[in-house]
Order: C-alpha cells, then structure tokens, then sequence
C-alpha cells in the first residue's frame, strides 16, 4: 500500500461496526485513515482504531479471516490502539459477559463487563468529565461495557458523574492503549480522536527522534 | 458536504460546562444502536435454539418471531406479536441485541415488547397491519424502532414518526430477491436525484414525497437518510447479501432464508462473511461453496396481489 502523506496512517478496524463515523473522525483529528479488513493491510499502519459494533461478531470474523493473532502481535508489539464500546471488551485482557470462548486481543490490564449498563432500552447520553479535556464529553452509551477492574498501569480517564452508575470507569489508558465505553465517533466532537492521533504521533515522534515530522 | 452531516445529533446539546444527568431513550442513543450493527446480518429466529446457531454463526442481532414468513405465507390466518415466553427465552439465550416484531400500528403489541427489554422493535408488514391508517407513534417509546420502506418518501414518513432505522422491504418469505432490489435502487435513485436538485426546488420535491421538506433537505444535503439502512426480504445466499451491499445496504436482514435451508448454520456464517467481504468476489465464492440446498423459492410474480407484504404500509 505504501504512504502517500505525512500524516499518521491509522486503521480502522472493517469487519462490522461503526467504520465510516471513525474514519470521517480520525481525519477531522489530521490523521489519514484507512478501514482494514485483511491482515496485510496491517503493515503501514502507525495506529488502529476497534469500533463500535457486536464483540462477538468481530471477534468470529476476526478468527476466521486471520486478523485475530496478526492484531495481537502488533498490539503487543507497541502499535497504538483505540477501542470503543465493544473496542473497549476486544482491548480488554479479560471479560466478563461474554459468550462461551470468546476471546479477547487484549493489551490493557482491565477486566470489562459487557452489556454492563443493560439492555438498549437502559442505553443513556450523559456528559463526561474527562482527562485532559477542559469542556465536559457529551457522550452515549449504547448496551454499553464498564471496566470492572483496572491493574496498575491503567490510567482512568472518566468516570460516570451521576445517576445509578455513578463512579463506573467508562475510559483507560495504558501505555499506547486507549479505550471508552462510549461512542465519541457519533457525536460529532473529535476531541476523543484528536487525544489518540495525539498518542500516535508523540510515539512516532520519540521513534524517529525528529519532532519536527509533522508540525 | 459538511463534517456534522454524517454525524448523529444528539438529544441534549453539548453546551460547555453544563453537565446533563443521563438520559434514556433519546434520538442519539436510538439511531447510535443502528449505527453499531452496520456491515451485520440481522437473522429471524423462532426458538432459542435457533438464536444461539445465529449467534454462533457472526449474527449482530436476532429477530424473535413466532412463524417465519415462509411459514406465514404458508399458513395463511392473522400473524401478530410473538409469545412474551417465547421472546423471553430467546433473550435469555444470547448476549446479542434481540429484536422482536409489532405489527403494523399496534402500539399494545409494542409497548409489551418494550416491557419485554428487547432492544429493537420492527414495526413490520410481515404481520397482519392493526391499523390501514396509521403507524406507531414511535416517538412514544424508549426502545427504538426499525421500519419498512419501498421508497424515500415511505422511508422518510416512518422517521417522521420516529422510527430509528429503515430497511428497505422485499418479499419476505420467498428467497426472491428480486423486490429488495427493486426497492434498494428506488430509495437509492431518489436520495442521488434529491443531491442534485438546486436548493429552491426541494420545496416541490418534499411535496411530491409526502414528506417533511426539514428531513427531504437534509437528506439532499447529506446524500444518505438521517437513519441506518438496511435491506430484508428475499434474501437467501452469499451473494443475495453481497449484491444488496454493493447496491448501498448498511447490513442484512435474513428471514426465512437461514432456517428454511439445508444447513442453517454454516448458510448462516457464510452469510455473515459475505456481508463483511461484500466487495471481494473471491471471498464470496469461497463461502457460496458446499453450503447444500438453499430455501426453496417461490417467484414474486407468482404471488397473487393481495398476497404481497411489502405493499402494506403506506
């Protein structure tokens, strides 16, 4: 495939799911993106994006065509990685919820309870205070997971402000892992996006050691 | 084309600072779920045994149903909402969004399903209509609702009323594509004729649609309706799914055209990879392969006028 701008190239993981909302984000947030289906198309990627969608039928098809164990090395490898909503339970080291054999890439050390805030019916928006964002996150959540357990290396960035949940962590970070129980890609504010094109582009930065390759 | 446009707007706004305490059942959260089961296949299910093959197989959802349409119109008689019990069990049986049908109107039936926590209602002409004149007042509920349509302006009255999501119809229960077709590239034409009408004349278009001129210009400008689009009916092989997403289709609904073959489950799962790899013919050929008999069609032609279900609904 091969680069065709400085921009940094993240992928957003094609199999089911939320696909265009992420890519039209990750561009707002001045990273070129890609959606990836196969694993060669892994190889020129400075960054992936696991959307919104059923974990379990990305998982089967992740499986199946091969992208499973080449998306685990890659992770584990260092490439940066941002899962929503069922991004989240695939970044998940362990779950809870899930159905019979279903696993996980994992990366982050959390545990993740899938369908944790119910059924679509209990699915909610709610504003969010979030890490190193000034303005509150107006988020939604929909037949959302929560973090259940996080080791130490996990970093919380949001947690639910009110309401039954109150207190749930809804976003981690570790090392190059981001992930949220809420969808950042269909609300129209890219400043969930921009912190992760931010994540992918110090790494790359520290890697070629010239902070200068792009602005 | 602008970069809100494809974004969902949400029910309450994002005002700096203000915090807003969670809120149910709102626009953003109801079209958010459709958004989540793009690129999947939707498949009826009339038992919990059959709700764990489909989701075994890759399935993003299930639709509980008493008869599948091939057994409706086999059957014949008035078809309404499924048993509570049988939709309890099947959402007992799988963790995956379960989806249950109302019929045309009646909003008992689906104020009981709401009750019932399934998590999609399908206001569908597959069961006998309740009501010739009027659809659900979708608005009313806090579970979503998906909706039929032949046309855009069929498509636009239902998320007038509130619906979610569209799915475009075909004639479900005959494994003949042939209606899902036609109906895809209508509402498809119409949204790409809508793009290119100057601003001045979206007034006498949204007149012509019978739809509100708000939704005909914001369709014009976005060239795509506010709401997922799915396609149904008459789907029943690898490369039904693959043809109706090359035609625009956001994802699958399968009726009768899953458990009315030969081997449901692997029919199932290469339908499901057929709707991921939509694009790539080598893909789909591979999984067309071994899959044994499919559902044994009858030709929409066939059917006598009175007995076509994608004609209900207005």
């Amino acid at each position: 495939m091969g680069r065709v701008s400085d921009l940094p190239q993240i992928g957003v993981l094609a199999l089911q799911g939320d696909v265009r909302e992420h890519v039209a984000m990750l561009e707002r947030a001045g990273a070129r993106a890609v959606p990836v289906r196969r694993p060669r198309e892994l190889a020129d990627l400075d960054g992936i994006i696991l959307p919104g969608g059923e974990s379990t039928t990305m998982y089967k098809l992740a499986r199946t065509f091969d992208m499973f164990e080449p998306l685990r090395e890659a992770i584990r490898n260092g490439l940066p990685a941002y899962g929503t909503c069922a991004g989240m339970i695939m970044l998940a080291d362990q779950i809870e919820g899930g159905v019979p054999g279903q696993e996980t890439i994992g990366g982050l050390d959390v545990v993740v309870r899938r369908n944790a805030f119910g059924r679509q019916v209990d699915s909610f928006e709610a504003d969010l205070d979030v890490e190193d964002l000034a303005v509150p996150f107006h988020a939604l959540f929909i037949r959302a997971p929560w973090v259940e357990k996080v080791g130490q290396e996990v970093e919380v960035v949001a947690r639910i402000a009110s309401g039954e949940a109150v207190g749930r962590i809804v976003a981690v970070r570790q090392a190059n892992l981001l992930a949220t129980s809420f969808h950042p890609e269909i609300t129209g504010d890219h400043r969930m996006h921009a912190l992760f094109v931010g994540m992918v582009q110090s790494r790359l930065d520290a890697a070629d050691g010239s902070p200068a390759k792009r602005k | 084309m602008t970069d809100t446009q494809n974004q969902i707007r949400t029910g309450t706004q994002n005002d700096a600072g203000a915090t807003v305490s969670p809120t149910k059942g709102t626009s953003g959260v109801k079209r958010g779920m459709a958004e989540m089961l793009k690129g999947g296949v939707i498949m009826d299910v009339v038992n919990a045994e059959q709700a764990k093959i489909a989701e075994d197989a890759g399935a993003v959802a299930v639709m509980a149903l008493e008869r599948v349409p091939a057994d409706i119109r086999a059957q014949g008689g008035v078809s309404r909402m499924s048993d509570p019990d049988m939709i309890d069990g099947i959402i007992e049986a799988v963790s995956i969004p379960v989806m249950a049908k109302a019929r045309i109107g009646h909003f008992a039936e689906a104020q009981v399903l709401q009750s019932l926590g399934v998590d999609y209602i399908d206001e569908s002409e597959v069961l006998t209509p309740a009501d010739y004149a009027h659809h659900i007042d979708k608005w009313m509920f806090t579970v979503p609702f998906v909706c039929g349509a032949t046309n855009l302006g069929e498509a636009l009255r239902r998320i007038t009323e509130g619906a979610a999501m569209i799915r475009s119809k075909g004639e479900a229960g005959t494994g003949d594509v042939s209606n899902a077709v036609t109906h895809m590239r209508t509402i498809r034409a119409e949204i790409r004729r809508l793009e290119g009408l100057p601003k001045d004349e979206l007034y006498v278009a949204a007149k012509e649609l019978q739809a509100p001129y708000e939704l005909v210009r914001e369709v014009a400008e976005a060239g795509k309706l506010p709401v997922v689009l799915f396609t149904a009916g008459g789907i029943a092989t690898p490369a039904d799914a693959a043809m109706m997403m090359q035609l625009g289709a956001e994802g699958v609904f399968v009726g009768s055209g899953i458990f009315k073959a030969g081997n449901p489950a692997q029919r199932a799962e290469a339908i499901v990879k057929a709707t991921t790899f939509f694009d790539d013919p080598d893909v789909v050929a591979k999984v067309s392969r071994g899959l044994g008999e499919a559902m044994v069609g009858i030709n929409v032609d066939d059917i006598p006028q009175p007995h076509r279900l994608a004609e209900r609904g207005w």
